[in-house]
C-alpha cells in the first residue's frame, strides 16, 4: 500500500500545480490549451503499450486501447499545431 | 536480471524527464509567444515516454501495428479538417483518450486485481473513461449538428435516468466483493451501463452550455489517464493526466464564471428552469437599418468594435468580417473585436475562427478591456451574438442571466444588430438591447449582410 500513498502525492501535487501553472490563460488560447491538453492525455497510450496479451480478448482490448490512444496522441497535437499556427500578430 | 532492472532504472528515469517536459510545455501553452513551442515540447515528451515503454513491449505485431494505424488515422482527420469543424474534432479525439483508459482497466480487471485498492481504481476508472468516451461522441454529434434531440424528448429522459442508474451501479459494483456473491455477471453491466449513462450525461445539455461540457470531459480524460497511472504504478500517467485534469478544470471554471452559473446548474438543471422567474416581457420600437444606411454610418465612424457570436460561425462569416474590418481601417476607423469567452460552441471558439480568417489576435479584447471605453465607440457591430450583449444581465435584477459578465455595447454611441429574426438566444431570455434607441436593426443572413458592406465599400 505504500506506493499508493507515494503516487497518491505525486497526483495531489501535479494537480496542483497543473492549476498553478494555468490559472492565468488569455482567452486566446483557450482552444489551443484545450485542445494541447487534449493530445497530452493521450499518454494513456503509455499504460496501453503494457497490458497483458495472454489471451485473445486481452490481445483484442490491448489493440484498440493502443489504437485509440494513437489517434489522440497524433490527431491532438497535430490539430493543435495547426490552429497555433494560425495565431499571429499584425 | 541486472540489465532488466537497468532498463526498469532507465525507464524511470526517462518517465520523469518527460513529466518536466509535460509541465513546462503546458505552462508554455498557456502564453502566446510560447505556445507553439510547448506543444512541441510536449509532443516530444510523449515522443520519448512511448519510445522507452516499447522497450519493454510484449506483442510488438500488434501493439506496434496499432500505434501505426492510429497515426495514420490520427493524422489523415487532423490534417484534412476544416478548421470551422475544431470544436467537434476535439470532442472527437477527447473521447478516444476516455476510451483507451476505459479499455486499460478492463484490461486490468480481467488480470484480476491484487487488492482492493486496485479493484476500487479499476471500477472508478472505468467509469470515469466510459463516460468521458461515449459524453465526448454526444458532444461530437452535436456540435457537428448530426444530433438532435430535444431536452424534453422522452430518448432524453430514458437516457438521462440510465445515467443517474449507472451511478448507482458504480457504487454497488465498488461495495461488490463486500457484499454475498450474485447471480449474475456485474461486470459486463457495468460495462454496458457506464457506456450508456455517458449518453444520458451529456444529452440533456443545450448547445449554449458546450464549451462547459467540452471542458468538464477533457478534464475527466485527464483524470481517468491518472487514475489509470495509480493503477499501473506508471509515474508519468499520473502527472500528465493530472495535469490535463487541471486545466480542463481551470477552463470549466472559467466558462460557469463568464456565464455566471454554477457548473452544477449547468449540468443538472439548464437555463429552462430558471427563466420562469424572468418578468421582461418588454416590447417597444425596433428600427431596422438596410446595408446601405449602414455604411454611411461605418463611414463616417473613427472607432468600431465587432462583437461575434455563434452566428458568425453558423453563417461562416468570418472572412467577410476581416474584409470588412480590413476596409474601415484603410478608411481611417480604429477596429477592434470583443469577444465574449463563452461566445459560441467551445471556449475560445470566436477566437479560432477569426485566427483562421486571419485577424491578427492583438485587435481582439476581451469585455474587460472594451468595457471601460465603450462610450467612446462610434459603432459597436454585434454579429449573431445574443445573450452575451444582453444588457439584462446588468440592469435588471429579476433576469435569469442577471449577474452574467457582458459586453455592454448599449453604452456606444450606436449599436447595429445583425440577426436574422427576432427570436431569443440560448437563454431564452428577451433582450432589451433590440429596443434600445441607439440601436439599429440589420436583419439578414449575417455573411450576405456583411458581404453587402463590404461591397458598398469598394464601390
Amino acid at each position: 500500500m505504500e506506493i499508493y500513498a507515494l503516487l497518491g502525492f505525486v497526483l495531489i501535487l501535479s494537480i496542483y500545480l497543473g492549476l498553478e501553472l494555468i490559472s492565468k490563460v488569455p482567452s486566446t488560447l483557450h482552444t489551443p490549451l484545450m485542445s494541447g491538453a487534449n493530445a497530452i492525455s493521450g499518454i494513456a497510450l503509455v499504460g496501453a503499450l503494457v497490458l497483458s496479451t495472454d489471451s485473445n480478448l486481452q490481445s483484442a482490448i490491448a489493440f484498440l486501447a493502443v489504437l485509440f490512444a494513437s489517434i489522440n496522441v497524433f490527431g491532438g497535437y497535430l490539430v493543435t499545431n495547426r490552429m497555433l499556427k494560425m495565431f499571429k500578430k499584425k | 536480471m541486472s540489465i532488466f532492472e537497468d532498463i526498469t532504472a532507465i525507464q524511470n528515469i526517462i518517465y520523469i524527464v518527460a513529466s518536466i517536459l509535460f509541465i513546462s510545455g503546458i505552462k508554455m501553452l498557456g502564453k502566446e509567444d510560447t505556445a507553439v513551442k510547448g506543444n512541441f515540447l510536449s509532443a516530444f515528451a510523449m515522443f520519448i515516454a512511448v519510445l522507452v515503454t516499447i522497450v519493454f513491449i510484449v506483442d510488438p505485431v500488434i501493439l506496434l501495428g496499432g500505434i501505426l494505424l492510429g497515426a495514420i488515422i490520427g493524422s489523415t482527420i487532423a490534417l484534412k479538417v476544416k478548421m470551422t469543424s475544431i470544436p467537434e474534432m476535439v470532442a472527437l479525439f477527447n473521447g478516444f483518450g476516455g476510451l483507451a483508459t476505459f479499455l486499460i482497466a478492463w484490461s486490468e480487471y480481467n488480470s484480476i486485481p491484487d487488492n482492493y485498492f486496485q479493484y476500487l481504481l479499476v471500477m472508478v476508472t472505468i467509469y470515469i473513461g466510459g463516460v468521458t468516451f461515449t459524453g465526448s461522441l454526444i458532444a461530437y454529434g452535436k456540435l457537428s449538428e448530426k444530433l438532435k434531440v430535444a431536452k424534453t424528448s422522452i430518448v432524453t429522459k430514458i437516457f438521462t435516468t440510465i445515467f443517474y442508474g449507472s451511478i448507482l451501479f458504480l457504487i454497488f459494483s465498488i461495495l461488490q466483493p463486500l457484499l454475498p456473491a450474485l447471480g449474475f455477471n456485474f461486470f459486463t453491466v457495468l460495462l454496458a451501463i457506464t457506456l450508456l449513462g455517458g449518453i444520458g450525461f451529456v444529452l440533456p445539455i443545450g448547445g449554449g452550455d458546450m464549451p462547459v461540457v467540452i471542458s468538464l470531459l477533457n478534464s475527466f480524460s485527464g483524470i481517468a489517464a491518472a487514475f489509470a497511472g495509480l493503477l499501473l504504478l506508471n509515474n508519468v500517467l499520473i502527472v500528465a493526466g493530472s495535469l490535463v485534469g487541471a486545466s480542463g478544470l481551470i477552463l470549466t471554471v472559467i466558462m460557469a464564471k463568464a456565464m455566471n452559473r454554477s457548473i452544477n446548474n449547468i449540468l443538472f438543471v439548464g437555463y429552462a428552469s430558471a427563466s420562469k422567474a424572468s418578468s421582461s416581457e418588454e416590447q417597444g420600437e425596433v428600427s431596422p437599418i438596410n446595408v446601405a444606411d449602414a455604411f454611411l454610418i461605418l463611414e463616417s465612424a473613427s472607432s468600431v468594435l465587432i462583437i461575434p457570436g455563434y452566428g458568425m460561425a453558423v453563417a461562416q462569416a468570418q472572412h467577410v468580417v476581416r474584409e470588412l474590418g480590413e476596409l474601415l481601417e484603410e478608411n481611417g476607423t480604429e477596429v477592434k473585436y470583443g469577444i465574449h469567452p463563452v461566445a459560441g460552441r467551445m471556449p475560445g471558439h470566436m477566437n479560432v475562427l477569426l485566427a483562421e480568417a486571419n485577424v491578427p489576435y492583438d485587435v481582439l479584447a476581451e469585455p474587460d478591456d472594451v468595457n471601460p471605453i465603450m462610450d467612446s465607440v462610434d459603432v459597436a457591430v454585434v454579429i449573431g451574438a445574443n445573450d452575451v450583449v444582453n444588457p439584462s444581465a446588468t440592469e435588471e435584477p429579476g433576469s435569469p442571466i442577471y449577474g452574467m459578465p457582458i459586453v455592454e455595447v448599449h453604452n456606444a454611441k450606436t449599436v447595429f444588430v445583425l440577426k436574422r429574426s427576432m427570436s431569443s438566444g440560448f437563454a431564452g431570455v428577451q433582450n432589451p438591447l433590440f429596443f434600445k434607441q441607439n440601436t439599429r436593426m440589420l436583419f439578414g443572413d449575417a455573411k450576405e449582410s456583411i458581404g453587402g458592406l463590404v461591397s458598398e465599400f469598394k464601390d
